[in-house]
C-alpha cells in the first residue's frame, strides 16, 4: 500500500483497535476472528495485541454468539461481534429481530442493547448463491435496531466509533467489494454524523441515490455522464435505519429526477422503500417517474458474467439516467 | 409417588451451609416463608385466571400454577447482583424475585403503571432493578442471553451470577445445545434450570425427544447435572445451594432440571386434549403447595390459625396489588414510539 492511504479492511481493522485500547468494555467475537484472522482479514494481528480474552473465536453458533453479544451488552460490555457473511446471519435473526430490537421497548426502557454486529454482504467474488446477497433491507425493516452501510475508507475507519457510542444495537454491513480499496488516510472531519446522508457528488438534474457496494458503480456513471454533459447528483445514504429522509427529500426536490441503486432484490426492496417516500413527499417536484435499478429476481449465480448480469452494472445506470433525461447514448 | 418428608432437619436457626456441601437446615421461619411465596404465585395467578375471565387480563396468559417450587426454591439462594432470565411464564419467576405484585398486576392489564409500561403483557416482564431481564416468549430465545450475561459479569470480574429458567420444550431448539456448549466452553457463572413439565404445550417429553432424562443431554457437554423433584421446594432449594455456592466458587455452569407438572392448561386457550384427568389430578395430589403443608401440618409446626394468617397476608396483598392495577392509566398512544431508541452517548 503507498504511503498516506488505507485501505477499506485496514480501516476497520483500525477502528476496530482503536475502540478496544480507548474502552476496556469493547471485545470482538466472531468465528474465525482470533488465530484465523477474520474471514476478510480484518482481524488479522488483533488476537496479538488484545489476546483472545478480547478477540474471542466463536464455534460455528451464530444464534448462540449473536445472542451472547446482545447478553453482553446487556450486562454492561460493548460487544462486536462479527457474522461471516448476512447469509449466515439468518440463523441469528431470531435473536437480532426478537431480542435486541425488542427488548427496549418492550421493556418499558429499561433494557438497553449498546452492540455492533459487523458483517459482510453482496456479491462480486463468484461465491455464488449462500455467499452473495444483500439483506440489508430485511434489517432496516425492523425498527429497535439501526442499519449502517460504510460505503467509504473514511466511513469504514470512523463509523464503527459511532455505531459503538449509539445506546442500540447496529447492524454494519461492509461489501465484500470495498475490502481491498483503498484512498488516501482519512480524517475524522470525512466522517459525519452517522445518521446522515452525504451527498458525494453534486448534480443538477437527477438524484442518484445508492448506498454501500453500489456508491462506487453511482459515482462512475456519474463521471461518465458528466462527460456528456450531464449534471448527476449522488447521495450516498450510508444509514438504512433511520434513513436520512430530509437528505433524500432535498436532493430530489433540488433534482426533480430520481434513480436509486440498490444491489438488493427489487420487490420490497430499500430501493422501492425510497421511490415510495419521494412519490409521497416530493410528488410536485418530480419531472420524472422515480426508477430503481436492482438485482434481478434470481440466486446469485457463480459464473463471472452471469453474477454481473444478475446485479446492478455501471451501464445500466448510465443507459438509465439517459433515457430519464430524454437522451441518447452517445449525444449531449 | 407419595409425599416424601423434605430433607431437612428443623433447627432454631436459619440458613446453615457446611463447608463443602452446603445444605439448607430449615428452621420454622424459613418453611413458612417458603410456603408463603408459593402461596402469593398460586393465589395470584387464580386471581389472574378470573381476572381472564372477566376481559381484564387479555393475550395469551401462561399459568405456573403446580410449579411454583421451582421459583421459589432456586429463588431463596440468589443474591440482588445476580441475574435471572425467565420465559413467558414468569409471573412466578418474577414474585418470586421479588417483583411488586402491583407493578406485575398493572403490567397484565396493560396499564403504564406496570413494569414493562403494560407494554409487554403477560409474557414480557422486566425489572432491571432487580436483574429480572424478562419474559421471553420465543422458546430457548433467552439462553443466548443468558450466556451473554454471565460472560459479561465474567469479563467485568463481578460476582453475579446468571440463572436461567427454561421449560424442557426449548431442548429441542438450536439456541439450547449452542448456549450450553458455550457455557461449558468459556466457563461461565451460570445456572440453567429446566423446567420439565412434561408438555412443550401439548407435545409430551416422550415424542419429542429421543433422551427424555434432559439433564444427560447437559452432561454430555462436560456439564454438572442433575435431576431434581420439581415438586419439592426444600428439594429444589437444597440443589440450588449447592450448584449456586459451586458456580460461586468458580465451578462453571451447571444444569439443574426440575421435574414438575403446569396444572393448568398451556394458555387459557388450552383444551387438555393431550392429557387425562386422572393423571392431572396424580399430580394435584403432589403439588407444591399442599406437600409442604401437610408436611408442616405432621410435624406440628404449621397451626390452622398460622396457615389462615399466611392466606389471609397474601389475599390482602393480591387485593392491593389488583386495585393497584386497576387505578393505573393506560400509555397515551402518543408515546406510542416513546423509547424505542436511547438516547445520548453511552
Amino acid at each position: 500500500m503507498k504511503e498516506n492511504t488505507l485501505s477499506y479492511r485496514d480501516a476497520v481493522h483500525e477502528a476496530i483497535a482503536e475502540a478496544m485500547r480507548q474502552d476496556e468494555r469493547v471485545f470482538l467475537m466472531g468465528e474465525d476472528v482470533g488465530n484465523y484472522g477474520g474471514c476478510y482479514a480484518v482481524s488479522k494481528g488483533l488476537s496479538a495485541e488484545f489476546g483472545p480474552q478480547r478477540i474471542m473465536d466463536t464455534p460455528l453458533s451464530e444464534s448462540g454468539f449473536v445472542g451472547a453479544g446482545i447478553g453482553a451488552a446487556m450486562g454492561g460490555m460493548r460487544p462486536i461481534v462479527e457474522i461471516m457473511t448476512v447469509n449466515f446471519s439468518l440463523l441469528a435473526l431470531d435473536q437480532i429481530v426478537n431480542n435486541a430490537a425488542t427488548l427496549r421497548h418492550m421493556s418499558g426502557g429499561q433494557i438497553g442493547v449498546p452492540l455492533v454486529i459487523r458483517m459482510a454482504t453482496g456479491s462480486g467474488k463468484q461465491l455464488a448463491a449462500q455467499h452473495s446477497h444483500s439483506l440489508e433491507n430485511w434489517y432496516a425493516h425492523v425498527p429497535g435496531i439501526k442499519v449502517l452501510a460504510p460505503a467509504t475508507i473514511a466511513d469504514a475507519r470512523y463509523m464503527l466509533a459511532m455505531a459503538l457510542a449509539d445506546p442500540d444495537p447496529v447492524v454494519l454491513f461492509e461489501h465484500v467489494m470495498l475490502y481491498n480499496e483503498t484512498a488516501a488516510l482519512p480524517t475524522p472531519a470525512d466522517c459525519p454524523d452517522m445518521h446522515k446522508a452525504v451527498v458525494r457528488k453534486s448534480g443538477t438534474q437527477l438524484s442518484l441515490i445508492t448506498y454501500g457496494g453500489s456508491l462506487g458503480k453511482a459515482l462512475e456513471a456519474a463521471t461518465l455522464l458528466q462527460e456528456q454533459g450531464l449534471s448527476v447528483e449522488v447521495l450516498d445514504l450510508r444509514c438504512l435505519r433511520p434513513l436520512d429522509t430530509a437528505s433524500i427529500f432535498a436532493s430530489v426536490d433540488k433534482t426533480k429526477r430520481l434513480l436509486v441503486v440498490d444491489e438488493g432484490w427489487r420487490t420490497g426492496s430499500l430501493a422501492a422503500e425510497i421511490c415510495a417516500a419521494v412519490a409521497e413527499h416530493c410528488f410536485w417536484s418530480l419531472d420524472a417517474p422515480p426508477q430503481r435499478i436492482c438485482s434481478v429476481e434470481v440466486p446469485i449465480p457463480y459464473p463471472r458474467h452471469l453474477e454481473l448480469a444478475a446485479t446492478p452494472q455501471v451501464q445500466q445506470i448510465v443507459d438509465l439516467v439517459l433515457g430519464l433525461l430524454g437522451k441518447q447514448a452517445g449525444t449531449k | 409417588m407419595p409425599a416424601r418428608l423434605p430433607q431437612i432437619v428443623l433447627v432454631k436457626k436459619g440458613f446453615v451451609m457446611t463447608s463443602n456441601h452446603p445444605k439448607p437446615h430449615m428452621d420454622k421461619a424459613h418453611l413458612h416463608g417458603l410456603l408463603k411465596q408459593m402461596l402469593r404465585i398460586r393465589r395470584f395467578e387464580e386471581k389472574c385466571a378470573e381476572l381472564y375471565t372477566q376481559q381484564q387480563i387479555r393475550g395469551f396468559l401462561h399459568l405456573y400454577i403446580g410449579e411454583e417450587a421451582v421459583a421459589v426454591g432456586i429463588m431463596q439462594v440468589l443474591d440482588p447482583q445476580d441475574a435471572v432470565l425467565s420465559t413467558y411464564r414468569e409471573h412466578g419467576h418474577a414474585l418470586a424475585r421479588g417483583l411488586d405484585m402491583g407493578k406485575v398486576m398493572a403490567e397484565l392489564f396493560g396499564k403504564v403503571s406496570g413494569s414493562s409500561r403494560g407494554r409487554g403483557g403477560s409474557m414480557h416482564i422486566f425489572d432491571s432493578d432487580k436483574r429480572f431481564y424478562g419474559g421471553n416468549a420465543i422458546v430457548a430465545g433467552a439462553l443466548p442471553l443468558a450466556v451473554g450475561l454471565a460472560l459479561a459479569d465474567k469479563m467485568q470480574g463481578k460476582k453475579g451470577i446468571t440463572v436461567c429458567f427454561f421449560g424442557e420444550g426449548a431442548v429441542a431448539e438450536g439456541e439450547f445445545h449452542e448456549s450450553l456448549n458455550l457455557a461449558q466452553l468459556w466457563q461461565l457463572p451460570l445456572l440453567f434450570v429446566c423446567e420439565n413439565n412434561g408438555y412443550a404445550m401439548g407435545t409430551a417429553l416422550a415424542i419429542s425427544e429421543s433422551q427424555p432424562h434432559i439433564f444427560i443431554k447437559a452432561q454430555s457437554y462436560g456439564m454438572q447435572a442433575e435431576a431434581v423433584n420439581g415438586m419439592n421446594v426444600v428439594d429444589v432449594e437444597a440443589a440450588a445451594a449447592r450448584y449456586c455456592q459451586a458456580i460461586r466458587d468458580g465451578g462453571g455452569p451447571h444444569f439443574l432440571e426440575c421435574n414438575t407438572y403446569r396444572f393448568r392448561g398451556h394458555s387459557m386457550f388450552d383444551s387438555q386434549l393431550y392429557r387425562t384427568s386422572e393423571e392431572v389430578q396424580q399430580w394435584q395430589g403432589k403439588g407444591p403447595i399442599v406437600q409442604l403443608q401437610n408436611w408442616l401440618h405432621s410435624n406440628h409446626a404449621l397451626s390452622s390459625a398460622e396457615l389462615q394468617q399466611l392466606e389471609l397476608d397474601v389475599q390482602q396483598e393480591i387485593a392491593s396489588a389488583v386495585d393497584f392495577a386497576e387505578q393505573g392509566e393506560f400509555e397515551d398512544e402518543s408515546d406510542l414510539c416513546l423509547g424505542l431508541y436511547g438516547q445520548g452517548l453511552l
